[in-house]
């Protein structure tokens, strides 16, 4: 009746995953029955769950990364937490079978679940306004992309208090994820709840790439796009070639696991470097997916702050599409030491560092645009400095380790570890961070706390560094990756600095929660009237703070890049008196919620070999999107009346009285 | 955006034609073609006037022509300016499917070259 699952699978006997998963269902518990008791359910289904809207959905995509970003930060300050206690005769306070499950959910969940998710979510909100159109290409397909992502997430959090999580590295390499060497249900949690969220990711990169090359506003030429909407067209273009690779590969590892194929095991004829080469014929691109938008964000945040159009536009998207390409040749470099030839190794080590020169063309242009600028220092452009400065670390660091001779010393080292998080940090996180402060006054109206904001920056900037330069030096000393005990004592002093680095950052966590807090708490004093807080130069900023739901009353007429700026200088390119005419916006609709529903229920049976109920959720999942298929009415209709009256009260006199 | 929507008569993709009636001669045209060419590839694949060596590269063949009448009359993909981004997409995934499947040979043929085949790798482990 319930497959594997049994009251076994609940860790009562394991004090950490039992009180971590206590306080959980206390918090959710307290979440689920303020909502129910304030009545707030109807609105959260009619305007938030079922929405269509790419703002909205866009907003919820952040708030599940931060929400994901605590839980991914708890597993990483637990293993410092141990690698500072457990040397020589110390054996630390995680058990190894633990220890493996926190690693592994470390880096699964930072990179689908924070990395990913939150570029998607900025790309969703800031996309459709930059182009200066009214919604993504498939409205509740983005709806449908945003709840399998948050089923993926679900299952990740499910492996917490029933069950267990992969203990195999966030990268499941054969032959320890077959089913001889992890026969436990942990590779399973996390195969379904990638294969899931993935499908989520591809379909957002279908309809944003496909908003991209087909909706822009009039006039809005390739050539006059914002370059975050390059680097966003680059990324998607990368999600939809890379990772249908990586749902192929997981289908061929569950093939292995459920049925008893042989593509990835030791025997049959299988070939477990396989699977190495196809995870990383994604995994390569995968980093430019994240990475790529965050450039993006940079370049606009650089402009706008330094009064300055963005040096060397052309190079930039240049830039941007070399290493769209470049970043499918690179793979390689991920497995030096798997045992390939001299020659393939140098091959793929040149082109490794090729892809240092397009991303010095775009440092380089950032500085060129901030040089003879008029610079305002606010919390946006401190992140864009940080990043600049540590980015440029963990580049020369990764061209370093391109050198394959140099790769086999560092290969599976701590200074692996220290230098993707350089540029995982420093260029990911630390651009995420800036486009979430830039970007904020333009989803809810008011600025955030400016104060706690560079505190938040200072943290993470000194925290990152104190945390991951010991890893450099440590990793130089032999210290190997996903370690749980070592035995030479003179290597915990650098791992206690590490700590104190980790403690940094989680005052930084802390204090990016209390700027939330602070910043709604007094947002009266901050409220953002005119919709251009930062003095813009691209069309998101020339619509109200929030926008509303049909996002431009009438399509702006683009005549150059920088649009909204070019129309602040000269007004005359303003319509002064538009003629509003009635829109429609897409109807709400609950199919992304339901579709998750049953493909959560899905994953889950499938995970238990509760066959029954699969077929219930498979089958669930079909007939929902069926129903869908069968509607009538599209959309809703918005008068005139209701355009003219938002136009009215959020027209720049308005907004200046 | 649609300068370029006055296409040429002759710039147009099969099946783009407005007319119902050409529409279906087209995809008619199109069914017939897949259709000969999954015949003939099951034909080939038991066939004597072959050189039966040259039968995989045949299927190959066939298989790509395959490919290339869905992409013409059931996708309709043309060189027309209307298409530009569906040439330049298409253009995208196939050199990423290339990259792909010709990298994935390269370097898994050089890694056999390179190392012992793995049954005699687990061997010599057993062995110790």
């Amino acid at each position: 009746m319930f497959g594997k699952l049994t009251w076994d699978a609940i860790p009562l006997h394991q004090p950490i995953p039992l009180i971590t998963v206590c306080i959980l269902m206390v918090g959710i518990a307290g979440v689920l029955t303020i909502v129910s008791w304030k009545g707030w359910w109807p609105y959260l289904w009619r305007e938030w769950i079922t929405s269509t809207d790419h703002k909205r959905i866009g907003v919820m995509y952040v708030i599940l990364a931060l929400v994901m970003l605590l839980r991914g930060f708890a597993d990483a300050i637990m293993m410092r937490a141990q690698l500072a206690l457990a040397a020589g005769h110390a054996a630390g306070y995680l058990p190894p079978e633990h220890y493996n499950q926190i690693f592994s959910a470390h880096g699964t969940i930072m990179i689908f679940f924070v990395g990913m998710t939150f570029v998607v979510g900025l790309m969703n909100f800031v996309l459709p306004l930059q182009l200066g159109v009214r919604d993504v290409a498939f409205p509740v397909l983005n709806s449908v992309s945003f709840w399998l992502t948050a089923a993926g997430v679900l299952l990740v959090n499910l492996s917490l208090g029933v069950g267990e999580f992969a203990r195999t590295g966030w990268l499941a390499y054969p032959p320890l994820s077959e089913i001889a060497y992890s026969p436990g249900v942990g590779v399973d949690y996390y195969l379904w709840s990638l294969q899931i969220s993935g499908l989520g990711t591809l379909l957002s990169g279908i309809n944003l790439t496909t908003t991209i090359l087909k909706l822009r506003a009039p006039g809005m030429g390739y050539g006059r796009m914002p370059v975050f909407c390059w680097t966003a067209l680059a990324s998607n273009l990368l999600i939809v070639a890379a990772f249908p690779i990586l749902t192929a590969t997981f289908a061929m590892l569950l093939l292995d696991r459920y049925l008893g194929f042989h593509f990835f095991t030791n025997d049959g004829g299988g070939n477990p470097m396989m699977y190495i080469n196809l995870i990383w014929a994604w995994g390569h691109p995968e980093v430019y997916i994240l990475i790529l938008p965050a450039f993006g964000v940079f370049s606009e945040v650089i402009a706008t702050f330094s009064a300055k159009p963005l040096f060397g536009y052309r190079s930039m998207v240049m830039a941007t599409m070399a290493i769209c390409v470049l970043s499918f040749m690179v793979w390689l470099h991920h497995f030096f030491t798997m045992g390939a030839g001299a020659n393939v190794n140098a091959f793929f080590g040149i082109a490794t560092m090729i892809i240092a020169v397009p991303t010095g063309v775009k440092v380089f242009n950032w500085l060129f645009t901030m040089y003879g600028g008029s610079i305002r220092f606010t919390t946006p452009i401190y992140w864009a400095i940080g990043f600049m400065i540590t980015f440029v670390i963990g580049g020369m660091t990764g061209v370093l380790m391109a050198i394959p001779p140099a790769d086999f010393v560092l290969h599976n080292s701590l200074f692996l570890i220290a230098h993707f998080h350089n540029v995982i940090i420093g260029g990911v996180l630390f651009g995420v961070m800036a486009g979430y402060t830039y970007w904020f006054p333009k989803a809810f109206g008011f600025t955030l706390h400016e104060g706690l904001g560079k505190a938040v920056f200072w943290c993470w900037f000194v925290g990152f560094y104190l945390a991951f330069m010991p890893l450099y030096a440590l990793g130089l000393m032999g210290a190997t990756r996903r370690m749980q005990h070592y035995a030479d004592p003179t290597w915990q002093p650098l791992m206690m600095v590490a700590l104190g680095g980790a403690v940094v950052i989680l005052v930084g966590i802390v204090l990016t929660v209390v700027q939330l807090v602070v910043s709604i708490r007094t947002r009266e004093t901050r409220r953002d009237l005119t919709g251009d807080p930062w003095n813009g130069r691209t069309l998101e900023w020339s619509v109200s703070s929030p926008p509303p739901e049909w996002n431009f009353a009438l399509l702006p007429t683009v005549v150059g890049p920088d649009a909204f700026w070019n129309a602040k200088r000269h007004p005359s390119l303003r319509n002064a008196a538009p003629r509003l005419v009635a829109l429609t916006v897409p109807k709400r609709s609950a199919l992304g919620f339901c579709v998750a529903f049953f493909m959560a229920i899905l994953g889950f049976s499938s995970i238990w070999h509760i066959w029954w109920l699969a077929m219930v959720g498979l089958f669930g999942a079909i007939a929902v999107t069926l129903r869908h298929a069968w509607r009538t009415e599209l959309e809703d209709c918005v008068s005139i009346a209701t355009i003219a009256e938002h136009e009215h009260a959020h027209s720049p006199q308005a907004g200046r009285a | 955006m649609n300068a370029h929507s006055e296409v040429a008569e002759a710039e147009r993709a099969p099946g783009s034609h407005q007319s119902g009636r050409e529409r279906l001669r087209s995809y008619t045209l199109g069914l017939a073609l897949a259709v000969l060419l999954t015949a003939a590839s099951f034909a080939a694949s038991s066939s004597s006037y072959v050189w039966t060596p040259s039968i995989p590269i045949l299927l190959a063949v066939l298989a790509i022509a395959q490919m290339g009448v869905h992409l013409v009359f059931f996708l309709h993909i043309s060189s027309s300016p209307d298409s530009t981004n569906n040439i330049l997409s298409l253009a995208f995934g196939i050199f990423v499917v290339g990259l792909v499947i010709f990298g994935s040979m390269i370097i898994v043929s050089n890694l056999n070259h390179n190392m012992q085949p793995m049954d005699q790798l687990m061997d010599m482990h057993r062995q110790r």
